[in-house]
């Protein structure tokens, strides 16, 4: 493991430089917008990789509050299961079809549907007992990171080709600012709370947050907005050049966000492993004994 | 020409984001370590 991270943080380098030079040199310039539009190729694939982190960590606090219970854990797994199951078939059906927003695949939707459960028993399996918690923080910390990055450069693409930073009002802007919000509400309860309680609590303001991805993404289908209509699965149009740069731009970034998602979960496995020590350390009686806990494995 | 100057603001705001993020995740990593350090010594 210690090989792989130094040499997916050079591929990861060279993809962000390739990304840059395809989106600032290669990718052709815009009719209406000009150069400016070129913000996209930041823009679009950080909201698109918060939104992963979110969702992953809706994931893994979902999984960390069934835990509680076995009966809990065994019910939502089977729910879980009924959702992927359901939720593909359902759009397959006509009337179905019929109920979705114009421009947005079937395929699209069903393949979103099959993820939750993917994605559910994945996490479940790799990440057992509290490292389940510590993907919760890691995957929350990061997203927020990306979001800020969407509202940051967001007013600066609107400023120009719209004439105002920002559209009042405008539920997609609106709800992005709700969601950072919530998230960073979310980081601010695990910082500051002591209490026993703090893990389930934020897993709960965890699902009640993710609630707001599906408002943020499909509120541009269901209601007028001033931002622009979706370019992929929604009907839209996108010169393939551009969606080629968009894509490379987004594999990019999604290869930063796991790096740094890496760094951030051995960050925490070390924290709790020295708070580990230090309430060890306090029980046994200062300086009397030293500390067992394996301390060098994790601040390799 | 002008709206460049905003599409360079967004590239620049984007990695100050991701460095000043970054320098954090290494402020951390060394305190922790330097906390390893002590504890280690105790």
């Amino acid at each position: 493991m210690k090989r792989i991270f130094p040499i997916l943080s050079i591929v990861t380098v060279i993809l962000l430089a390739y990304a840059l030079y395809e989106a600032l040199v290669v990718a052709p310039t815009d009719a209406l917008q000009g150069d400016v539009y070129r913000i996209i190729y930041y823009h679009v694939p950080s909201a698109w990789t918060a939104f992963l982190l979110f969702f992953i960590n809706f994931v893994a606090s979902i999984q960390y509050l069934m835990r509680a219970k076995k009966s809990t854990e065994v019910a939502a797994k089977w729910i879980v299961i009924a959702i992927g199951v359901v939720g593909v078939i359902a759009t397959f059906i006509p009337a179905v079809q019929h109920m979705l927003p114009t421009g947005m695949r079937p395929s699209a939707v069903a393949t979103t549907v099959l993820l939750i459960p993917i994605f559910y028993f994945l996490i479940g399996r790799w990440f057992p007992g509290d490292k389940l918690d510590i993907l919760a923080v890691t995957s929350a910390e990061v997203g927020v990171v990306f979001c800020t990055i969407v509202l940051v450069t967001g007013p600066l693409w609107a400023r120009p080709v719209w004439g105002i930073w920002w559209a009042p009002g405008d539920i997609r802007l609106t709800s992005t600012l709700v969601l950072w919000l919530i998230y960073v509400s979310y980081l601010v309860l695990r910082r500051f709370s002591n209490s026993a309680q703090t893990q389930m609590l934020a897993a709960a303001l965890a699902v009640f947050g993710a609630l707001d991805v599906p408002l943020v993404y499909f509120s541009i289908w269901f209601f007028r907005t001033q931002h622009p209509q979706p370019v992929i699965g929604g009907g839209g149009s996108m010169d393939p050049r551009m969606l080629h740069v968009l894509l490379i731009s987004w594999m990019a970034f999604l290869c930063f966000a796991f790096l740094v998602c890496w760094s951030r979960f051995r960050l925490e496995l070390l924290h709790r492993e020295v708070e580990q020590a230090h309430a060890m350390e306090s029980l046994v009686g200062a300086g009397s004994t030293r500390t067992s806990l394996p301390l060098s494995r994790s601040s390799k | 020409m002008n709206a460049v100057k905003f599409l360079f603001a967004a590239y620049i705001a984007t990695w100050v984001i991701h460095g000043l993020y970054l320098g954090s995740l290494v402020r951390r990593f060394s305190r922790l370590r330097q906390q390893v350090k002590e504890l280690g010594k105790k």
